[in-house]
């Protein structure tokens, strides 16, 4: 095999793990340091597998070499000499110094300990979700700056100054106060449902790419399930949506590439693997009273995991969104209502509602107003689709769009 | 923009209504609300259930129940954003409450915190 495929592959596992635990270790002023030895740690696999073959156990030869190298690094460098050690030293008694704890029990802890850090509100959305993606799902620079449609000294810079932020903030690697867990899950939570967001509607073309933006994401949400005291409804909530948009991944796309709108979508290729586990997640988000946002939304995506159009369908799809706008408003879910709408009540009433929604900045808008006009008034539908082109901001909307307007 | 309350006034609170007529008029309640919502003039706004109601006189002598020789009652409110009290009046004109002869929707601006209202 396959060492192409499997460096990589436990890399991207791996690679949170290690930084995680020396970070908790050295402490964020040395996150870099922590960053660094696990980069170092890939490089001796690299440099050594290919030649003497890859190890029965790698991810043990890799804990190997990064413990060995945090050491030497403990010992040898200037700063951590001047630095570092003392602070361990003054925490760990001194045989404790040398033992880096990579136990499964540890390296969970330290990794959702750090997704708590990373997540700290004093940290710009976009920020939390860059170095979540660079610390705890080991992606690379090249690899953020392009599910960002961004450059590598963009990337480089904002990631620069959250670590910053962690520093000057003194967050610490700690799970927060039980009095402080709820709000801060919930920048958890948000921060998740963005990479998620990220992977799932990126406009990058690499799709592998966008698939373990995906897969990361999960992973991340699940680590929270398994640690009883973030195992809450929402974030079983959260993850059965993730669940049940992931499960459309492969039929998102046709054999050349081009996207598949739901409509027209293969459902056979949906993962029912997927919906099952989304459906025992979204029976376990259903405790407490508390109705979070992400239990509207799974239930919406619970929906839309069956395909035919029944009354019933639609009918529950447009209570739910009537419920979630007058929690959270967004344009996404006010288009999706009216969409809903149009099919409980017919295209006339969901027109007549569309019009009042004040947002023909956006494409998506002139888009629904296209389809439901497309057998009233065929004149204003085309009038919308060209709108919708003209503010279409991704070049896979607008061959959408186009191939709409060609459609009518 | 301003913020509104609507306050929905039943003529009549002692009409006993069947549960699939009030299960219809929650579904219409529900989606005038959240055709308000999708506009983004939602603010907030709650039923009044008239279970374990009181009525609290001048002689403070406490009664069960809003009805007494007054039938009318308020059976909940809402407050959206609105430009205008004739913005607020438009999203009134569609409230469901209105199929019922005799009901009406008062529209009431909220005061700010401005010192001046």
């Amino acid at each position: 095999m396959q060492q192409q495929e499997l460096i990589p592959h436990l890399f991207r596992t791996e690679f949170g793990r290690i930084t995680a635990v020396l970070c908790k270790l050295f402490g964020f002023d040395n996150v870099s340091v922590a960053e660094d030895i696990a980069s170092e740690t890939f490089l001796a696999a690299l440099n050594t597998w290919p030649y003497k073959g890859i190890p029965e156990n790698p991810q043990a030869w890799l804990y190997a070499v990064a413990k060995n190298k945090a050491k030497n690094s403990l010992s040898r460098n200037q700063l951590f000499k001047e630095k570092v050690s003392p602070a361990i030293q003054a925490e760990h008694p001194a045989e404790d110094v040398m033992e880096i704890d990579l136990t499964d029990r540890n390296i969970s802890d330290s990794q959702l300990q750090m997704l708590f850090a990373v997540c700290h509100p004093s940290i710009p959305p976009e920020a939390q979700i860059g170095l979540a993606l660079r610390i705890l799902c080991g992606f690379g620079i090249d690899e953020i700056a392009h599910a960002f449609l961004s450059n590598k000294e963009t990337i480089n810079k904002r990631l620069f100054r959250a670590k910053e932020k962690l520093r000057t903030e003194h967050i610490k690697l700690e799970f927060p106060a039980e009095s402080e867990l709820n709000t801060r899950l919930q920048n958890v939570l948000t921060t998740l449902y963005l990479l998620f967001s990220e992977g799932y509607y990126s406009e990058t073309e690499n799709e592998i790419l966008r698939k373990d933006l995906c897969e990361e994401a999960m992973r991340l949400t699940k680590m929270l399930i398994d640690y009883t005291l973030t195992n809450k409804p929402e974030v079983n909530a959260l993850f059965a949506l993730m669940c049940f948009q992931a499960s459309r991944f492969a039929a998102r796309k046709d054999k050349n590439g081009e996207v598949m709108l739901y409509d027209d979508q293969d459902e056979s290729m949906w993962d029912k693997q997927l919906i099952t586990i989304g459906v025992t997640h979204l029976g376990m988000a259903a405790q407490g009273s508390y109705l979070s946002k992400y239990h509207l939304e799974a239930s919406i995506a619970y929906w839309h995991t069956i395909k035919a159009d029944t009354p019933e369908k639609w009918e529950n799809i447009l209570h739910l969104y009537n419920h979630l706008l007058s929690i959270e408003y967004s344009p996404v879910a006010a288009l999706n209502r009216t969409y809903a709408l149009a099919k409980v009540k017919g295209k006339e009433a969901a027109i007549i509602e569309a019009e009042k929604l004040n947002l023909s900045n956006n494409p998506f808008y002139h888009t629904l107003l296209g389809e439901l006009y497309k057998d009233i008034d065929l004149l204003k539908a085309k009038g919308h689709l060209i709108n919708a082109l003209h503010l279409a901001k991704t070049d896979t909307d607008k061959k959408t769009i186009y191939a709409k307007i060609e459609a009518l | 923009m301003n913020e509104y309350a609507l306050i929905m006034r039943h003529e009549d609170g002692t009409k006993v209504a069947s549960p699939e007529q009030m299960q219809a008029w929650m579904k219409q309640t529900m989606d005038w609300i959240g055709g308000i919502a999708a506009q983004n003039k939602f603010v907030s706004g709650t039923g009044l259930p008239f279970d374990e109601a009181k009525v609290v006189r001048h002689s403070k002598v406490v009664t069960n129940g809003p009805f007494g020789d007054i039938k009318e009652t308020i059976g909940g409110f809402i407050i959206v954003r609105a430009e205008s009290a004739d913005e607020a009046a438009e999203f009134a004109k569609e409230c469901p409450v209105l199929q019922g002869e005799g009901n009406t929707v008062e529209v009431r601006k909220i005061a700010k915190n401005d010192n001046i209202h």
